[in-house]
């Protein structure tokens, strides 16, 4: 179909209803388009974006409880930090099937990478929220390099990552587009691609956590650490994992019509091995996060309501579901393996919040709780992150494979 | 040369052992900053039993940087609560929260401390914020993307944002810098009329205190604020109240806050260059089993 298109010079016409209409008349497409959900997302766009152009307009201040006691908040701890370390399922996936040699795993390879662009393709556009002066974003990109900063490295990490997340998810994308000669280049680069991500993700992910070395003033002892970056990187494996199952079993749900039948037991299959992996990282972050307490050697603390706090991330969002996840395996048991799979998603969540803003300033005079415009801005991005994760999926061969290229995946 | 090199291969051993966990693990070091440093980097010794409260350092300092003019001047009213620096708010001259044993009122100045080795330009990832080879900190608002790191990273509190502007700046006090290339001394100091505000080298300023305090026993707190505070401060504080009455933080160590952070950027090259051959090894590793199991299935076959 496709190539008949373009064998016949190019017909706009039809190639729009083709690409972007799913192959439906503009007013069919618009209808298919009214439905509960849609109708969901429209009222948080009519409220969000509006709030968005209003944070550019008037200032961080007019749109947020940030002060100068507390000038982070969640932009920087649910955008930023939660949104990256939960898009590392990208890394994660391409690294066990490209390198690992995980064959069994590559009908998720695609979820996974495109969940990861977007994450961070997402956490980027809520870091431009975020940033008083977003347009400087190419200072320290072009001419003023700050090397001697983490955050500089955070930076180059993530803007070289999102460029190789997007080569890397080209190939569905020349499929959908029918530029055969274009995705044979970009399924050559695979391996590079795959071991250039690897590298980028191990710097930056770890190197989030960085950003907090330098702060022991500000973290609560039980949080600082110097381990912080290594409890960062392993917690975003643990993350990513969680994720691809959530994504995945969400995807099943919501997407039911582009797979077909058997790809439920396989779904299963997967789901439960990466429970397995789940569960054994967990298991030695849970060792990292002890060996991190004891080294602190702030047992006093753990009798304090930080303590108590403490504990019940450690307990119940690491140590709980490490040893669901393994029940789940044992029992065979996909569909506990994913209420897991989004217990730990949350956890990874509570853990970033906890240092960037909830154990963060934890001394301070004033305490920073954010506002509804802030919330309501995080939300809009989400929701256009999900739009744009279905839009893509409807189109592109990312859940099932494309005709002209079986096998691609 | 000598502690960069030295601090890249003490890097490499710990990097080496912890290869796996991404070898990031920072452990604090004692400071190496003043060693990077010029010993007669300039400085200010704050003498609050000589400061008396005038407020005449606010002053200039308002005048100088083109701000308005300090709250309440001239009224004692303004004592009544404690202050802070802000976006248009240098320096500011608050009254301790204790006395001296003979019942004098107390006042400390605050702004920013010009770190020897500054968390806020080691955080700046457009170096918006720099230390400067002639002492002073201070500050590019051209680069700056409004972040915010510099002020999570300070431990004094020091930079201020302009949260109510669309296009913010971070806002403090440079020290006057471009004074003190003209070979002036920052408006502060130059017109306190007490002497609490002595202007000059750091070493030699360090001396004086010393001799001050050696001198007079029963009266100053045995310690110098900033000598070693947070790998040492360009502003240096003697006092007769103890330094928490001051407002000052008393659990910051000796260490440098970028000091912290340095074994975690020092990896970086290890990563780049120890990830790639071992992933390629794994690779080609899980390949040949591949292949060979293949064979293996193959042979079955045949027999
Ligand atoms: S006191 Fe704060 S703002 Fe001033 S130089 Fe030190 S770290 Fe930077
Ligand atoms: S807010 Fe500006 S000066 Fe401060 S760290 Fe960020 S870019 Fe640098």
């Amino acid at each position: 179909m496709t190539d008949t298109t373009f064998d016949r010079g190019f017909d706009t016409r039809s190639w729009i209803t083709e690409k972007i209409f799913m192959g439906m008349s503009f007013c069919d497409y618009l209808k298919s388009l009214l439905t509960p959900t849609n109708a969901i997302f429209a009222l948080i766009l009519i409220v969000g974006v509006p709030i968005v152009i209003y944070r550019f307009a008037f200032g961080i201040g007019a749109a947020t409880n940030l002060t100068q006691v507390n000038p982070w908040g969640i932009w920087i701890g649910l955008d930023v930090m939660s949104g990256v370390a939960l898009a590392a399922g990208g890394f994660t996936v391409a690294t066990a099937v490209h390198i690992l040699g995980l064959k069994e795993y590559q009908p998720i390879v695609r979820p996974a990478l495109l969940t990861g662009f977007l994450g961070y393709l997402f956490a980027v556009i809520g870091l431009c929220a975020d940033l008083g002066r977003p347009w400087k974003l190419p200072v320290p990109m072009v001419y003023s390099y700050g090397t001697g900063s983490v955050m500089f490295e955070v930076g180059w990490c993530v803007c070289l990552y999102l460029i190789v997340l997007g080569l890397e998810f080209s190939p569905a994308a020349f499929e959908w587009l029918g530029l055969r000669k274009a995705r044979e280049w970009a399924v050559r680069m695979t391996l590079v691609l795959t071991i250039f991500g690897l590298c980028l993700s191990t710097l930056h992910q770890s190197s989030l956590g960085a950003l907090f070395l330098m702060m022991p003033h500000r973290v609560h002892p039980l949080w600082y650490s110097g381990y912080v970056p290594v409890f960062f990187f392993v917690s975003a494996i643990i993350a990513g994992m969680s994720m691809v199952i959530v994504e995945g079993g969400l995807s099943h749900r919501v997407f039911k019509s582009q797979l077909n039948p058997n790809d439920h037991g396989t779904a299963d299959t997967l789901t439960l091995g990466l429970a397995k992996g789940a569960a054994v990282v967990l298991f030695a972050y849970f060792f990292l996060k002890l060996q991190g307490l004891v080294d602190g050697g702030r047992y006093d603390l753990l009798l304090t309501p930080y303590g108590a706090w403490f504990l019940f991330e450690l307990l119940g969002f690491v140590l709980t579901p490490c040893l669901l996840y393994a029940v789940a395996v044992r029992r065979q048991n996909a569909t506990m393996a994913r209420w897991v799979a989004g217990w730990t998603v949350l956890g990874i969540v509570v853990n970033r919040l906890n240092l960037s803003v909830i154990a963060f300033n934890y001394n301070a005079a004033e305490r920073y709780v954010p506002g509804f415009m802030e919330i309501m801005v995080s939300v809009t991005i989400i929701t256009i992150g999900i739009i744009t994760f279905r839009w893509i999926v409807n189109r592109m061969p990312v859940l099932h494979e494309h005709p002209d290229f079986p096998q691609a995946h | 040369m000598e502690t960069r090199m030295e601090l890249s291969r003490r890097t490499f051993i710990k990097f080496a052992g912890a290869v796996g966990a991404a070898g990031v693990v920072a452990r604090p070091k004692p400071a190496a900053a003043s060693a990077l440093h010029p010993v007669n980097t300039p400085a200010v010794l704050v003498d609050t039993t000589r400061c008396a409260g005038c407020r005449g350092c606010e002053a200039a300092c308002s005048e100088s940087n083109h701000l308005p003019g300090p709250a309440l001047q001239g009224q004692d009213a303004v004592f009544s609560k404690s202050r802070k620096t802000d976006v248009k708010v240098y320096t500011v001259v608050n009254r301790a929260k204790a006395d001296s044993k003979q019942g004098e009122a107390r006042y400390v100045k605050s702004q920013c401390m010009h770190c020897l080795d500054p968390a806020c330009a080691s955080a700046c990832l457009a170096k918006a914020l720099e230390k400067t080879s002639a002492g002073p900190v201070v500050y590019h608002p051209e680069r700056c993307l409004g972040c915010r790191y510099c002020m999570v990273a300070c431990q004094f509190d020091v930079p201020k944002f302009d949260f109510d502007s669309p296009s913010p700046y971070i806002n403090k006090c440079s020290f006057c810098a471009e004074r003190q290339e003209q070979g002036l001394q920052p408006a502060c100091a130059s017109v306190c009329p007490t002497g609490a505000l002595q202007f000059g080298h750091r070493e030699e300023l360090i001396e004086d205190a010393r001799t001050r305090i050696y001198q007079n026993p029963d009266k100053y707190v045995h310690h110098i604020y900033g000598e070693s505070e947070a790998g040492g401060t360009s502003w240096l504080y003697i006092t007769d109240v103890p330094f928490e009455k001051l407002g000052f933080r008393t659990d910051l160590g000796p260490t440098s806050p970028p000091e912290l952070t340095r074994t975690a950027l020092a990896a970086v090259p290890f990563v780049l260059t120890l990830w790639p051959p071992l992933l390629m090894g794994l690779y080609t590793f899980s390949k040949r089993r591949a292949e060979a199991s293949k064979g293996t299935d193959q042979e079955a076959h045949h027999d």
